[in-house]
């Protein structure tokens, strides 16, 4: 088992603006993710769950607040206790509702960049990345450009790099927003998989709710605010 | 991985158009330092090829490719006579311009100092240098005349006998070379009508001369060639070129030719470098000036292209940034395309620049130093106008990627 928490945030909070255009997205959002925990994060449009996942995903400081991942402390209010990029490249996995890919590189090249740029040799770095390819099912499209692939091969590409240096956490919005039920049932799934192989923290941001079942637990956020939702599967 | 490479690689159409424009910027700057070596070349090739060590000219004046220069002939006696001399020459130089075959034939006249100079210092491409003293020529191809072809000068007719290249003054006219008698025959030929004025003319002035009424028998020259006048030496020439005997001192020669009251004397390196001051400099400035200008819109059109190119992949960079990549990834992503751009863009310049110079009407020179500074120069642009897209690309938020 995995154990240890992949993520813990403490009252988050983040303004955009000031005066009379102030938007207060998110107010002391507080969520903990274990290891191999899949956490689904549900709202309406502009509730503030974007901001929250990329606050988190430190690309977007927040206002107020901690973040801790793996443990450690990386956010404190707006100030970065580590170099940000660094700290993404090892521990942070992204996925996105579309154009997650580089469109001068193909499939396998996107997943590789990821690998060579956290060091790894171009020849096992190639050979990583055919392997994640492989595992994710899309190793027959590895040479093709992101516009030759169908919406659902781009997002398991994506998914493949998300997972290519052994993240800690993997973050996804919306991930399954520009496929059919059917194929977005299966990315869906493939999280939760490598969730409990790879003993990620994964949070997804979705809106789809059919495919909840595959998650471990539901925070919900509404104007801001986040609240722990239903255990979905009561287990 | 090269990222530079594969964003090449994927939108190679527009970087291949893109490279071959500035190639062909690239490539008329290169020309045009080309053309100012043509110019100097052409100018100087005479001067470098004649093979003198001393010019003798006008007093007063800076020698026949500067002005006109005129020297009276015997001074190549005196000149020969001054210990250390090898040999002295006269030198003809003037230009002309008549009409030949239906067209106005524009050329410099070079006499030779037929028999001690035959022109075998003369780059002859075909045919042979001079074998006779009258009526023959050695005419630079610029001028379009062919071996063997046979074109009127005055009252006589020559024969072309050899053809050489690159001869041309320094206001690119193409050289002829013919004897001195002869080049003096062309420059001095006037109608017969003109004759026979000023033959007119100059018997009325001898009535009014104290001088004939000294002498009356002088006015029955008055109708005679000029040349056979007495009191007319031969018509002057423009300088005497010195060759100093192997072994004597240049610098003692020059002395004792200097003190003569009515002549100046010049190096072969002076005279040289007047020539370059006098003629070529306008025209280095001008083809410099724009060489800096064609340079400059280069430098400003690779800045539009690749800051077009950054922008194109902003998303990519944003992305690149979101998975961990360092600024020094991102730098040099432009970086090298903007070296890419720069160093392809001067191999065209250069492949394509050997294809078409050859074809212009005056030479064009591509010399190695010239080659290598204008390399540096396409080095220090290409940094340069890859500036403004890395100061976009570091702005860039991988925020950007979101969405
Ligand atoms: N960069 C921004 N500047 C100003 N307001 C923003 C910005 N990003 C998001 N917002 C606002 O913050 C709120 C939450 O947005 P977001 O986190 O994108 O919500 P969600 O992802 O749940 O749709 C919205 O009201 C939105 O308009
Ligand atoms: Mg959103």
């Amino acid at each position: 088992m995995h154990d240890g928490f992949a993520i813990q945030t403490q009252a988050l909070s983040k303004v955009y603006g000031s005066g009379n255009t102030e938007v207060v997205a998110m107010h002391d959002a507080t969520m903990t993710v274990r290891r191999g925990e899949v956490v689904a994060l549900l709202g309406p449009s502009g509730a503030g769950k974007s901001t929250f996942l990329t606050a988190i995903g430190l690309i977007n400081p927040p206002t107020s607040g901690s973040v801790k991942i793996d443990g450690q402390l990386v956010m404190d209010g707006p100030d970065s206790h580590t170099n940000l990029r660094t700290f993404r490249r090892k521990h942070i996995g992204f996925v996105f509702q579309k154009s997650n890919l580089i469109p001068f590189l193909s499939a396998i090249e996107n997943v590789q960049i990821a690998m060579e740029l956290n060091g790894t040799a171009t020849r096992s770095a190639r050979k990583q990345a055919m392997e994640l390819l492989d595992y994710l099912g899309v190793a027959d499209r590895a040479d093709g450009l992101p516009t030759a692939l169908s919406g659902g091969q781009q997002q398991r590409v994506a998914v493949a790099r998300a997972l290519a240096n052994k993240p800690s956490i993997i973050l996804a919005d919306e991930p399954t927003a520009a496929l059919d039920s059917h194929r977005g049932q299966q990315v869906m799934e493939l999280f939760a998989q490598v969730a409990h192989e790879q003993g990620a923290g994964v949070v997804v941001v979705t809106h789809d709710h059919r495919s909840l079942s595959v998650f471990d637990t539901i925070y919900e956020m509404e104007d801001g605010l986040m609240r722990k939702g239903e255990q979905p599967k009561g287990s | 991985m090269n990222l530079a490479s594969k964003d090449i690689r994927h939108s190679f159409g527009r970087f291949a158009l893109t490279t071959v424009g500035i190639g062909m910027l690239l490539m008329i700057v290169m020309g045009m330092g080309g053309i100012y070596r043509g110019i100097e070349g052409d100018a100087t090739l005479l001067i470098n090829s004649i093979g003198t060590d001393i010019w003798i000219v006008q007093r007063d004046t800076r020698g026949p490719f500067a002005e006109v220069s005129r020297v009276p002939t015997n001074l190549v006696d005196r000149a020969s006579s001054v210990p250390g001399v090898a040999t002295a020459r006269e030198f003809v130089y003037h230009t002309i311009q008549r009409e030949h075959a239906g067209r106005p034939l524009r050329m410099s006249v070079l006499g030779l100092s037929w028999p001690t100079d035959k022109g075998d210092w003369l780059p002859l491409v075909a045919g042979r240098t001079l074998k006779q003293n009258h009526y023959e020529m050695v005419a630079d191809k610029s001028l379009g005349l062919y071996l063997g072809e046979r074109c009127r000068l005055g009252k006589d007719t020559y024969t072309v006998v050899g053809i050489t290249a690159n001869m041309i003054s320094s206001s690119g006219d193409g050289i002829m070379a013919v004897t001195v008698d002869d080049a003096q025959a062309i420059q001095f030929d006037t109608t017969g009508e003109a004759v026979r004025l000023e033959r007119a003319a100059r018997e009325a002035r001898g009535v009014r001369s104290e001088l004939v009424a000294k002498q009356p028998s002088m006015l029955e020259l008055a109708d005679r060639p000029a040349n056979e006048l007495p009191a007319l030496a031969r018509p002057q020439v423009s300088a005497v070129m010195v060759r100093v005997a192997p072994g004597a001192d240049a610098q003692a020669v020059s002395d004792i030719i200097a003190g003569w009251g009515d002549v100046s004397i010049f190096s072969q390196q002076s005279q040289r470098d007047l020539l370059i001051k006098g003629t070529v400099d306008r025209a280095r400035r001008q083809i410099g000036l724009i060489r800096v200008l064609l340079t400059g819109v280069a430098a400003i059109v690779m800045a539009l292209i690749l800051y077009t190119l950054t922008l194109d992949k902003i998303h990519s960079i944003a992305l690149l940034k979101l998975i961990g990549a360092p600024n020094t990834v991102i730098l040099g992503l432009i970086l090298q395309q903007a070296l890419f751009l720069g160093v392809l863009g001067y191999v065209i310049a250069y492949v394509l620049g050997q294809k078409i110079f050859p074809n212009f009407p005056r030479r064009v020179i591509l010399i190695n130093s010239d080659l290598i500074q204008l390399a540096g120069i396409v080095l220090l642009i290409s940094v340069v106008s890859s500036l403004l897209g890395i100061w976009k690309a570091l702005r860039v938020s991988p925020n950007e990627a979101v969405g």
